[in-house]
């Protein structure tokens, strides 16, 4: 069974557990080195981008999970994990993972008010459209290789992929919808590198 | 082809589950909103005095300016709440057309309606509001709110009204949990609560939206303490900015909510934070200058 690490400094990490289970991998939180040991893949999960960049700095975390995404760790962005993957984050100098070669925006469909669901249509998950949860959501404004795009909403990028690293502007995690989390474990956490 | 569905429960419960693991901050300022924003909060609560002041100034509190809200809105890039006064449909009207990410209908403000809550289903804008007991968390949730906190006793330091009510509530629900289930029925008639949410508690173990701690809590032990308890996040008012080191205190609050359970952690971020906010007793406060008992 899967070791998936859910980072739990702050956000929706109770969720992600929850999915992992259900796609039969073991899901456990992550807030110290110790544990970050213990994580064939992590899950990057919402919350705010800010916060959890600063702790991650605090707690020392930043470097050891950079180091083992280079090495070949699978990594699982969303929302707030999407924006701390991107290597640029427009307008701001917070603390961030940066491995991916994408800009992101973040709150770019607006604020609270603005936050929506919408059906998605992602290709690598096939025909059937997923439910797609934005809450105050990123999306990419630029994405250059080895980052390639795996979805789009109104002509944004809100997944992308980049070997083994995957990130999603959305909330899968609020849905009953597992092909996200499952994607993650059986397609992009084996891919080469 | 695509259409956007805006403001549905699942966006306003969703959002306070992002806030979860995560400390919201009073701020009257945007130089104090930058503090909180730079220390690691994960909102902030737009006021135009604290609670403590508030309970000094006495008279009538009401919604914040609008101008002092836009300025809080402008200055960082973490959610910002702002409160209305419990029942003032207006003023939350008000609020969302400023696009304030989240309204606390709010006992530390005079209130407006002594029968009747906001019907909050009516908004695109999410709600939290104030409980001391599980029929009264039901009867909000009931009403619209996507987010759930104790009362506490706001603007005291004195954190013993919020362990009160957050024991309360977590009591009710193990008790809910065991419960068979001809006997829920009975048990929402006597808290007051609609059954389905009843029902709903029983199922989750929890309850259906996410439940912060708030109303006196002033040092990281406190925050720490809440989150043991059972709280999913931490609501601190007048504990930073009437404290004597709010940066220092603010990030030591930050960092016992996430590592609440490690006593090390905890014993490390409480050293030398200076003074916290002086505390008052709750019995020297008269009976009418109690927060907690407005609203039902």
């Amino acid at each position: 069974m899967k070791q998936v690490g859910v980072l739990a400094l702050q956000g929706a990490f109770r969720e992600h557990i929850q999915m992992l289970e259900l796609c039969g991998a073991r899901g456990f939180e992550v807030r110290k080195l110790q544990e970050l040991k213990r994580c064939e893949a992590m899950i990057i999960p919402g919350g705010e981008s800010t916060t959890i960049g600063r702790l991650l700095v605090e707690f020392e975390l930043l470097d050891p999970i950079c180091n083992l995404a280079r090495e070949g760790m699978p990594i699982l962005g969303t929302c707030a994990g999407m924006v701390l993957l991107a290597e640029n984050i427009i307008g701001s100098d917070q603390p961030r993972l940066g491995l991916m070669r994408v800009s992101v925006l973040r709150n770019a469909f607006g604020r609270q008010v603005d936050s929506f669901e919408a059906r998605l249509d992602i290709p690598v998950l096939g025909p059937e459209p997923f439910p797609g949860v934005f809450i105050r959501a990123p999306y990419l404004e630029e994405v250059q290789p080895p980052a390639e795009a795996l979805a789009t909403f109104m002509g944004k990028v809100v997944m992308a992929r980049q070997g083994r690293l995957l990130s999603a502007a959305f909330h899968p995690e609020l849905t009953s919808d597992l092909r996200v989390h499952r994607y993650f474990l059986e397609t992009v956490a084996g891919a080469d590198v | 082809m695509v259409a956007a569905e805006k403001g549905t429960w699942t966006v306003k419960k969703g959002l306070a589950e992002m806030l979860k693991g995560g400390v919201i901050m009073d701020v009257t300022t945007p130089e104090q909103a930058k503090i909180a924003e730079e220390a690691g909060a994960c909102a902030v609560m737009a006021l135009e005095r604290v609670p403590a002041d508030i309970r000094a100034a006495g008279g009538v509190a009401r919604m914040a300016d609008p101008s002092i809200i836009l300025k809080i809105m402008d200055a960082v890039t973490i959610p910002v709440m702002a409160k209305v006064r419990i029942g003032h449909f207006v003023e939350a009207q008000i609020l969302e057309a400023l696009g304030v990410d989240y309204i606390d209908e709010s006992e530390v403000l005079t209130p407006a309606d002594e029968e009747h809550h906001i019907n909050k289903h009516e908004f695109k804008v999410p709600f939290v509001c104030g409980a001391r007991n599980l029929g009264e968390a039901l009867r909000r949730i009931g009403e619209g709110a996507a987010m759930i906190r104790t009362k506490g006793e706001a603007g005291t330091g004195n954190v013993v009204e919020a362990v009160r009510h957050m024991r309360l509530i977590m009591a009710e629900i193990r008790r809910v949990q065991n419960m068979p289930d001809d006997e829920l029925m009975a048990f929402a008639k006597n808290i007051q609560a609609p059954y389905e949410l009843v029902r709903q508690v029983k199922e989750l173990g929890r309850l259906p939206v996410v439940n912060f701690a708030a109303g006196g809590i002033a040092t990281p032990a406190d925050a720490a303490l809440m989150m043991q308890l059972g709280a999913d996040g931490i609501f601190v008012g007048s504990g930073i900015f009437k404290s004597a080191n709010p940066a220092k205190r603010a990030r030591a609050i930050v960092m016992a909510t996430t590592h609440y359970r490690d006593p090390e952690i905890l014993a490390e971020v409480s050293r030398d934070l200076g003074e916290p906010m002086p505390g008052l007793e709750i019995s020297s406060i008269r009976p009418e200058e109690r927060m907690q008992d407005r609203g039902w």
